[in-house]
């Protein structure tokens, strides 16, 4: 194994996906490295999804090349529902595909804000508090490689914010490689080293910079788009537990 | 005290019930209750099998139960017929084929009955071997693939992106199934098996919060439903297989109670 293939986690060489007698997304090349966050933008059925599954070897026949440089991978799907007819607590699912100790649990759900709801039953979580026990189970065994599909749909605006932050500490603490996808422009243009518009395949790519500025990126966005490559500022006078209650700053 | 046949009857239903406790477990969590009955009807053909060129009935019953999942198998590929009409396809075709080959084979006295229900009763020390020697190694299996089978179960995606081979563990699933309807065919009959199956695991479904703890009531419930089975066969003199399933049915509907407990507790 040379150098480079120590810094990158996964590979897509000209990758796509031919079913029912359509391509559902061609011509994608993308890499993912150690510590940087790559994100996938484009609209509706434009192949993000299909693009993640390429990367995490999900379909059988796919053209193209895919080269995975690591198995500890952690993902957070689009869609999952859990069948009524399990009884899964938040506690069974963190430990799905892995082991973890009942210290790395708690660390995972309290990253994530979701500690107090270990025993819960799945099935009695809200959409947004089932997100973040999702994103903790991704996390929880320190993965190399997180492909994170939509991570917060569904997540009250401050937690957006917060589980977008987590993210990106997580990509610099960790120096594990993120495949992200989110609709959400400005997270996408201020938190990621790297972006891919895609539309069925590779519109443009490049740093956010660059990517706002292609004529393309406008076509398809609107030009309003590329006028919100702005941080976040959030101020508040209070903070809220895991719970709700809140607690003021001093 | 008791005779030694009911002793053998009650160590075979135990032993039987250990294995189909988590077993069942699985089988209401993937759904797959009418695929153990397709299975279990196609042991009819099995067991006429061993008749024919006399050889051991668990063994003939595994290979043509593993037979019919792999022709299932293949048929979901190349029809378009939906998985229920298959499943009823292949259950009742092999019952019948296996009815007509029994036609054939009127040299040989066969206790219809005894298959459709089975024949707790005359169970040999043979049989009790082939349960305990067979039912450990199913467990042994199971036990192997648990954490792979129960992601893959939750989420195949899920599963198969974190490295858990999902599509090897539900081929590995479906032998098993095809080996515990082998070695219990005897006992509880093959129109019986999916109760066995089934029902401790939906009794325990009623009152378990998560997986482990669902497995083990299963497991008791079906120990419970054995024991309390063939007691009651030996004191009202009922048949045996209908009465253990019998037995899991009161059961059942005493965790339906539970429920009902706890819902109104709650408020």
């Amino acid at each position: 194994m040379n150098l480079e293939n120590n810094k990158f986690l996964v590979k897509l060489d000209n990758t796509g996906v031919f079913q029912d007698n359509k391509w559902l997304v061609k011509g994608v090349s993308l890499k993912v490295e150690r510590g940087k966050i790559v994100t996938l933008i484009g609209p509706n059925g434009s192949g993000k999804t299909t693009t993640a599954k390429i990367a995490l070897g999900l379909y059988k026949n796919i053209q193209g090349k895919v080269e995975k440089f690591t198995k500890k991978i952690g993902y957070v799907p689009q869609k999952i529902s859990i069948d009524w007819t399990l009884p899964i607590r938040v506690l069974d699912f963190m430990l799905l595909t892995q082991n973890l100790t009942g210290d790395e649990i708690s660390d995972a759900l309290k990253l994530t804000g979701v500690e107090h709801l270990k025993n819960n039953n799945l099935r009695n979580l809200s959409g947004g508090e089932f997100q973040r026990v999702l994103i903790a189970r991704a996390i929880a065994k320190k993965p190399d490689l997180l492909v994170l599909d939509e991570p917060v749909q569904g997540v009250d605006f401050k937690g957006e914010i917060a589980l977008y932050e987590l993210i990106k500490t997580i990509s610099d603490k960790l120096s594990c490689g993120i495949l992200l996808i989110s609709h959400d422009l400005h997270v996408v243009m201020s938190a990621t080293d790297y972006v891919v518009c895609l539309n069925g395949h590779v519109c443009c790519s490049g740093t956010p910079q660059a990517v706002a500025n292609n004529n393309k990126y406008k076509e398809l966005f609107g030009d309003r788009a590329s006028t919100i490559l702005s941080v976040y500022e959030h101020r508040h006078d209070h903070t809220h537990s895991p719970d709700g209650t809140i607690k003021r700053k001093h | 005290m008791f005779d030694d046949f009911f002793i053998r009857a009650l160590v075979a239903g135990l032993g039987v019930a250990l294995v189909t406790g988590p077993l069942g477990c699985f089988i209401i969590w993937r759904r797959l209750s009418f695929f153990g009955d397709t299975l279990a009807h196609s042991a009819l053909l099995g067991v006429t099998l061993a008749f024919s060129f006399d050889i051991n009935i668990a063994f003939s019953v595994f290979i043509i139960s593993s037979a019919i999942a792999l022709i299932l198998l293949k048929l979901q590929k190349t029809t378009n017929l939906p998985g229920d009409a298959l499943l009823g396809l292949l259950a009742h075709s092999s019952l019948a084929v296996g009815l007509v080959v029994i036609g054939f084979l009127s040299f040989i006295r066969f206790d219809i009955m005894g298959l459709l229900f089975g024949d707790i009763l005359a169970v040999t020390r043979n049989d009790l071997i082939i349960i305990w020697v067979g039912g450990a190694l199913i467990l042994f299996v199971l036990k192997l693939i648990w954490k792979p089978l129960f992601a893959s179960t939750v989420n195949y995606e899920l599963a198969e992106a974190e490295g858990m081979r999902p599509e090897r563990v539900n081929a590995i699933f479906t032998i098993l199934m095809a080996a515990i309807i082998a070695i219990s065919i005897k006992m509880v009959g093959l129109l019986l098996i999916t109760g066995m199956l089934i029902i401790p695991a939906a009794m325990a479904r009623n009152i378990s919060n998560n997986p482990k703890q669902m497995v083990l009531f299963s497991i008791i419930g079906g120990l419970l439903s054995v024991v309390m089975g063939l007691f009651g066969s030996l004191e009202i003199n009922t048949p045996s297989g209908p009465s253990i399933i019998t037995a899991g049915l009161i059961l059942f509907i005493l965790s339906l109670i539970k429920i009902k407990r706890l819902s109104q507790l709650n408020n």
